[in-house]
């Protein structure tokens, strides 16, 4: 593979030329460079190690009391009640020291799984902190400065999955959890509190999980055998898997040492005894062997996958149609133009909106105004029609009244008329009567 | 989002473990790991030709990188500054190496050299480009690392002090790469010349504040003493060869003279002993950590700096060094979602006043109508209960005339019957 990149910048011709990939050359002394990984280990180590553990199951499995059997010391915490709404988790970073390394390990527990009536929910929050973590980690990588060398990875390297003792099978929550969860973080499913099941039925249990696994499609984590010096030791631990554990801080005197152990009256459960449980498989795979392992997968595999997923939904992408390269400049200026008339879009989108609602609220109220016109429009004419009305009748009252005016003065007027005429005949009359009544009188006198 | 998470404050007491736990074979498994990746780094020289040069790399590396099948840059007629690479594979001890070396033919050879550094600049700004690119990508697949994590530069044993362009290629370089200055054929001048060239060009360096590396201090008191004593030999003087020759039984490399031999891994003859030393068995990988974590981070946010603040005023870009380009486009989104969100009240604000002052004059207006008309509705009946009124009183006048009327009328008749009567009986008398 030769490649030959010209480079022309004002009149220097600068020509790179990559050699035949690398060529093998042999070396005539003892150089020095065979001291690179010991250069890099006293780096480390001076640095101080980082790792964080995720402990899943159901309240009451023994989580905590397998993380201080595990790491030899009591951390924090109360036992939980199962009376949780919702699923939450805690996290607990401790500073850890062994000979000259120093470890900073973080144990994040969920709280309250399990334990809901209703728990299609519960792997969500366990999903949403993986992300969280992995977010938190992706914008500290892209930030113009950024200080990665120093970051505290809050990453998550291994999820102990606590499966119940129950015998059987696993149950769907679990088989839920664990497909949600095996494309974010290294699953390591265990079975919990195993001094409850006896040798035989433990192997059917063992067989049971594996094979519900293998048909769910869960990808549980392999210990690596791509190692010689540690392949074998891996490929003979990852057939032991589930780990059946038991976890025990009390001690108790078996012969004359003191052991980790749980006393039963039939007999003691030694925790470091391998014919009891598998928790010392666990801790030697998990801590002596492939603790640098997990957190490489997560680093390499976990999180390139949330950070391709995160990229790609964001509209990265990684080459254009003429399959040329964009370079990371093009590539956030496109992005971000397209972000900023994306914002102008809406904006303008919005406006039109209410430009809109104004001119159909106009047309609303106008249509009420003129209705309102309208029907005073209505009223008036009404109005005016009784208006008319009364005044015929107001008219037809007073030519009654002139009428009956003209007849009474009429009338008076006769009245008055005849009164002389006959005020005359009538004192005529009144004479003439007086007269009449002397005449009877004298008539009647006479007849007597 | 981080809901439903309560982090406890680091509990920095050291945890006292009541027994082995087993994570102090951390360094075991992390050393096995670097071993099966493998590991690579890029050696830059830069120098006039005849220095020594190549000389120098094979005697490092104790091998033939420059050799008749792969000829050495000065075995060429070059009329430029070229910029060369060459990739080696080494293995010792279980370990291998990718051993890229960049060579600089032509450097410092012309009459004027005025720019002569430029495309070195330009070699190593392009691999942190490459290296910025595959870190960028969507897809990342394994990132290998061809940026140069340090550089040996050249100085020709004049005995006097740095040239202009020594000085002027170091002040360009400095915050670039790793640089690291060199005496050349330090075997013509004298264990005096030495001593007083080195302070000469130390005390230029420091005029000139040319920043070369430095080697980091350690925990371990007695690595610090080594440490000081190798900061008071520089810059280091190095002799180079490719010749084996023998000295009292022993096989060494060294410059074969009539007046003795120069070896090159005598102390006493010169520094390339603890220039080996130090390139390669003790600071080869703080090489690549200052190259990774200090120089690319600045060329990196530099670059990054540029593309973001592009079109943006100068002033609001002080704060947002410290975001990632999608974190501050993510709060520019936000911001504009507030902006949006708050426009949107505020529309719908006025909207909703205006639409409640039309209304409101609606309403007056029907108000003013209704009150208008029942006005001229209780006018009306006003004036109708007027009217009957009249009417009524009209009648009642009219009643009572028509009935006096009619007992006129009556009194009439009766006197004018009485009349009759009385004519008729006074006739009759």
């Amino acid at each position: 593979m030769n490649s030959v990149i010209y480079h022309i910048c004002t009149w220097w011709l600068v020509t790179v030329s990559t050699g035949e990939g690398a060529r093998a050359v042999p070396l005539a002394g003892h150089v020095g460079f065979d001291s690179m990984p010991d250069q890099l280990v006293n780096k480390s180590v001076n640095h101080g190690f980082c790792f964080n553990i995720l402990c899943v199951g159901e309240t009451g499995l023994g989580k905590s009391t397998l993380m201080d059997t595990l790491f030899n010391t009591k951390f924090e915490g109360e036992p939980t009640q199962h009376n949780q709404p919702g699923v939450t988790l805690k996290s607990n970073t401790y500073e850890l020291q062994e000979s000259n390394v120093r470890l900073k390990l973080t144990v994040v527990n969920t709280v309250g799984f399990g334990d809901q009536i209703n728990k299609e929910d519960s792997y969500k929050s366990i999903v949403e902190f993986i992300d969280a973590q992995f977010e938190a980690y992706l914008q500290e990588e892209l930030k113009i400065k950024r200080t990665l060398h120093s970051y505290h990875d809050t990453r998550i390297h291994a999820c102990l999955y606590f499966i119940a003792p129950t015998g059987h099978s696993l149950k769907s929550l679990d088989l839920v959890t664990m497909k949600k969860l095996d494309s974010k973080v290294n699953i390591i499913p265990i079975i919990a509190k195993s001094d409850a099941i006896s040798k035989s039925e433990l192997a059917k249990f063992k067989i049971k999980i594996t094979s519900e696994l293998v048909s769910n499609g869960v990808q549980i984590y392999q210990f690596p055998t791509d190692d010689e010096s540690v392949a074998e030791i891996n490929s003979t631990m990852n057939s032991h898997l589930p780990f059946a554990v038991v976890g025990s801080t009390e001690e108790v005197k078996i012969g004359n040492k003191m052991v980790k152990a749980r006393q039963y009256p039939w007999g003691t459960v030694q925790v470091e005894n391998e014919n009891h449980c598998d928790f010392v498989k666990l801790r030697e795979m998990l801590i002596r062997v492939n603790m640098e392992d997990l957190r490489e997968q997560t680093h390499t595999r976990h999180y390139e996958l949330y950070r391709r997923c995160k990229l790609e939904e964001m509209g990265f992408k990684d080459t254009d149609p003429d399959s040329k390269p964009f370079s990371l400049q093009e590539t956030y200026e496109a992005k971000r133009n397209e972000f900023m008339g994306e914002l102008q879009k809406k904006e303008e989108e919005m406006r039109q909106m209410f430009v809109q609602r104004v001119k159909e609220k106009e047309a609303e109220l106008k249509e009420a105004e003129k209705e309102l016109h309208e029907k005073f429009d209505r009223l008036k004419k009404l109005h005016q029609d009784e208006k008319k009305k009364l005044e015929e009748k107001k008219k037809t009252l007073d030519d009654e009244l002139n009428m009956f005016k003209q007849k009474k003065t009429a009338a008076e007027l006769l009245q008055n008329q005849a009164q002389q005429a006959g005020g005359s005949t009538t004192l005529k009359r009144d004479k003439e009567r007086k007269k009449n009544k002397e005449h009877m009188c004298t008539w009647i006198l006479l007849l007597l | 989002a981080l809901i439903q998470c309560k982090t406890s404050t680091l509990n920095w007491q050291q945890r006292n473990l009541e027994g082995y736990v087993g994570f102090a074979n951390l360094p075991n498994q992390v050393y096995r790991k670097s071993v099966k990746r493998g590991f690579e780094f890029t050696l830059m020289v830069v120098g006039e030709s005849g220095l020594g040069k190549s000389t120098l790399i094979n005697s490092l590396f104790l091998t033939d990188l420059y050799s008749k099948d792969y000829p050495g840059p000065s075995q060429r007629i070059k009329k430029t500054v070229q910029v060369e690479q060459s990739k080696v594979l080494v293995k010792e001890g279980g370990v291998q190496l990718t051993l890229t070396i960049v060579d600089t033919p032509g450097f410092g050879d012309a009459v004027d050299n005025s720019n002569c550094w430029q495309p070195v600049i330009n070699y190593i700004d392009s691999k942190c480009e490459d290296f910025l690119n595959a870190e960028s990508r969507v897809n990342r697949r394994s990132m290998p690392d061809n940026r140069v994590h340090c550089c040996l530069y050249f100085i020709a044993p004049s005995g006097h002090g740095l040239k202009p362009l020594d000085i002027e290629f170091m002040k360009r370089l400095h915050d670039k790469v790793n640089v690291i200055p060199l005496i050349a054929k330090a075997d013509t001048l004298t264990p005096e010349e030495c001593q007083l060239f080195k302070k000469q060009i130390m005390k230029e360096i420091q005029e000139h504040k040319i920043k070369i590396y430095e080697f980091p201090d350690t925990e371990d008191d007695e690595d610090n003493k080594l440490i000081r004593k190798i900061k008071e030999k520089m810059p280091l003087a190095v002799v180079g060869s490719n010749v084996v020759i023998e000295v009292n039984g022993k096989k060494v490399r060294g410059r074969q003279y009539p007046w003795g031999v120069a070896e090159v891994e005598n102390g006493e003859h010169c520094d390339f002993t603890v220039l080996r030393n130090m390139l390669i068995r003790t600071h080869m990988q703080d090489l690549k950590d200052v190259t990774n974590n200090v120089h690319y981070e600045n060329y990196r946010s530099k670059k990054l700096a540029a593309v973001t603040c592009n079109g943006v005023d100068a002033s609001k870009t002080k704060g947002q060094l410290t975001k990632s380009p999608l974190a501050q486009m993510e709060e520019e989104r936000r911001d504009h979602v507030m902006k949006m969100k708050k426009m949107e009240a505020e529309m719908e604000q006025v909207f909703e006043m205006k639409v409640k002052e039309k209304k409101q004059k609606l309403k007056d207006s029907e108000a003013e109508l209704e009150r208008r008309h029942e006005q001229m509705k209780r006018n009306l009946e006003a004036q109708y209960k007027e009217l009957e009124e009249k009417r009524r009183v009209f009648e009642e006048e009219k009643v009572n005339w028509e009935a006096q009327q009619r007992i006129l009328e009556q009194q009439k008749l009766d006197a004018s019957k009485t009349m009759e009567k009385n004519k008729k009986k006074g006739k009759i008398f």
